[in-house]
């Protein structure tokens, strides 16, 4: 698939924005600056980059608790997501969500989401009302591994396979829920083979080849624009991280060092990076530009958090309801 | 005026507001051209066509979040689930997304999404079609709850349902949907947290909900005759709950029952027991009663589960204990 330079090098510069992100938080917590949980997304960034490059930014995402690179990759702007990181009123939900509730709707993000295997239905539903009001919008449906095991997987796909609904069921197989192995949690090796149960599309690609994992995509999306209904795709990739920061050594209760090590010499960011030298997209001084680059803006994004101020008690009665009444009487 | 029936009143709330929004759509198992298990969508397939009276697969969890997905990008959906015993498959997409989208994104997303659903017991279905738990909804901050019980009630706060862009557990009984009652043709709105007092009384205020408003009435009358007049008040929605009306009306009185068909332990006769404990202890003259149904799954056999419903007897006991108080 032939890609523009500028294409190429926005992707790029993306999945060092989520590295360089996620880094900072890791920094963030072991010093003890940021409240509450996160779930990092290093070691994944070729599965958020490669689905959403193929996105407008009319059409919608659903993400999942480890949501930073979905959000990003997706548009997400790094000042607000920090701040509500940080528990701030600038932040993206007001200081009311945090890591795992990030939301942007007017750029499509239906919603981090904390519940595995809780986006899916809501994806259906974006579906749904995409086909309904004959636009040609679509939705990516991210999940893991883990939740592909819950019964609202099931529920999703045939429900979105009845209907023919323009939404792509984007597995990231981290092969962890938790720290339950995918051989011990499913007796199959490829969760794409359970589109067969709903006679639909399903692919299996290598995670950390965003070229794979976008080319994988673009059919979908395809499929998707043009009315033909949903698709399945799986992209095996891997977390460096533990769970959550906090899990003990990188999550050494149920994984060594050992089995972590083969996956980080698969980094999906040096993969792309030598791709682009290759091609002479990229330079080693552009790279070091980009990088310098991110690094400001999270720099920025950090002071910006800092410098905001955590709500007042009385916000805490604020959005439980929409006040606004709609459509008159 | 004319009389139809809580069924045929929901029904034309349904079909008034379809017509005025095309956002509206119906999602729910068998609601399309089978009617709905108890006949409150018939004949909307027909004028809307299946793009808007979708019926779904039985995927409770399925369809109520693809109505929250739906809300959360421009449409409006009612979903049906087909017994309130059916929300526990959907329990998450109801308590952990529908109820606080809105908030965890602090106010950027909005879920105007309507969920009908039935309480009561009477049809000998048994325990996992008979039960009345929708207090437990009235627990999660960010639902609205409704509970009418008269078919001129139903059609106007379903009418206010489907302007409100929050989440709306709309709770029908399924023993009312063939009662009749006078429903004004054109469109009329009744605005969510106003209780309507259904009969003035000075000696006992009962707070009734669904079936058990019809039968504190019959016991009003009752005991008119014996010279004990009651105040009949319904909330109409549990959430928000007209706290004001209750507590001037056990100021009035001094004397309150609570009459509702859950459970009692835990349900919403303990809730406006303790709200008026709390607020109004002073002017209370005798302990509050509560009249619900026994902390039992729903029983079977009819003489059993004629003796869980409680009825006029039980509510005429509660009134003798609470008048034989000194």
């Amino acid at each position: 698939m032939v890609l523009s330079k500028e294409k190429k090098l926005e992707m790029y510069g993306k999945m060092v924005k989520i590295r360089s992100f996620e880094e900072r938080i890791v920094d963030l917590y072991a010093r003890g600056l940021v409240p509450g949980l996160a779930h990092l997304y290093i070691g994944e960034e070729a599965v958020a980059v490669g689905a959403c490059a193929n996105l407008r930014d009319d059409d919608y995402i659903t993400s999942t608790h480890r949501g930073h690179g979905h959000v990003i990759a997706k548009g997400a702007d790094v000042r607000s997501m920090m701040a509500e990181l940080f528990g701030k009123t600038t932040g993206y939900c007001k200081g009311k969500g945090g890591s795992m509730h990030i939301a942007d709707v007017n750029i499509g993000i239906l919603g981090a989401n904390g519940i595995a295997g809780g986006g899916l239905p809501i994806g259906v539903g974006a579906g749904l009302s995409a086909k309904y009001r004959k636009t040609d919008q679509v939705t990516i449906c991210f999940f893991g591994d883990g939740a592909s095991n819950n019964g609202t997987f099931h529920e999703s796909l045939n429900l979105a396979a009845v209907h023919e609904l323009p939404v792509i069921f984007t597995c990231e197989n981290n092969q962890y829920a938790i720290s339950t192995q995918q051989r011990m949690h499913q007796t199959i090796k490829d969760v794409s083979i359970r589109a067969t149960s709903y006679d639909i599309p399903g692919v299996t690609v290598e995670g950390n080849d965003i070229m794979a994992v976008y080319e994988a995509i673009n059919k979908a999306v395809q499929r998707a624009r043009s009315g033909k209904g949903p698709s399945l795709v799986e992209c095996k990739t891997y977390r460096w991280r533990g769970h959550h920061e906090g899990d003990p050594n990188l999550g050494e209760r149920y994984r060594s060092r050992e089995d972590i090590k083969p996956w980080v010499e698969k980094c999906p960011i040096t993969r792309f990076e030598r791709l682009l030298l290759k091609e002479k997209v990229l330079t080693k001084a552009k790279i070091d530009q980009i990088k310098e680059t991110v690094k400001k803006e999270i720099d920025e994004a950090v002071e910006f958090a800092n410098n905001s101020s955590f709500p007042k008690h009385e916000d805490i009665y604020q959005d439980v309801f929409q006040e606004e009444m709609g459509g008159s009487r | 005026m004319r009389e139809i029936t809580y069924a045929q009143a929901i029904n034309e709330a349904l079909r008034e507001n379809m017509r005025r929004n095309s956002r509206i759509i119906l999602m729910g198992e068998d609601i399309g051209r089978y009617g709905g298990i108890f006949q409150v969508t018939v004949g909307l397939l027909d004028e809307f066509g299946p793009e808007r009276v979708i019926d779904t697969p039985i995927s409770e969890a399925g369809f109520v979040g693809t109505c929250v997905g739906a809300a959360m990008t421009g449409l409006h959906p009612v979903a049906e689930v087909m017994f309130i015993d059916f929300t526990t498959c959907a329990m998450d997409m109801i308590v952990n997304q529908m109820a606080k989208m809105h908030y965890m994104s602090g106010g950027r997303g909005k879920v105007p999404f309507v969920l009908r659903t039935n309480i009561g017991a009477g049809r000998g279905a048994a325990a996992q079609h008979s039960q009345s738990f929708h207090s437990f909804f009235m627990h999660i901050p960010g639902l609205k709850v409704v509970t009418p019980a008269t078919p001129y009630d139903a059609k106007g706060l379903m009418n206010t349902a489907l302007v409100d862009e929050n989440p709306v557990m709309f709770i029908e009984h399924k023993k009312l949907f063939i009662t009749k009652g006078h429903v004004p043709e054109e469109s009329y709105a009744i605005p969510f947290g106003k209780a309507d007092i259904k009969r003035e009384g000075t000696d006992i205020t009962i707070v009734a909900t669904h079936a058990l408003v019809q039968k504190s009435l019959n016991v009003a009358e009752e005991m008119s005759r014996e010279g004990v007049e009651i105040e009949v008040l319904d909330p109409r929605t549990i959430s928000p709950l007209d706290r004001e009306a209750i507590l001037n009306s056990v100021k009035k009185t001094g004397k309150l029952i609570t009459a509702d068909e859950g459970c009692v332990t835990g349900g919403f006769g303990s809730e406006v027991a303790a709200i008026v404990a709390q607020e109004a202890f002073d002017y209370l003259e005798a302990p509050i009663m509560r009249v619900g149904s026994p902390d039992t799954p729903v029983p079977f056999s009819p003489p059993l589960e004629q003796f869980y419903i409680p009825d006029e007897g039980s509510i005429k006991d509660a009134a003798s204990r609470i008048l034989a108080y000194q």
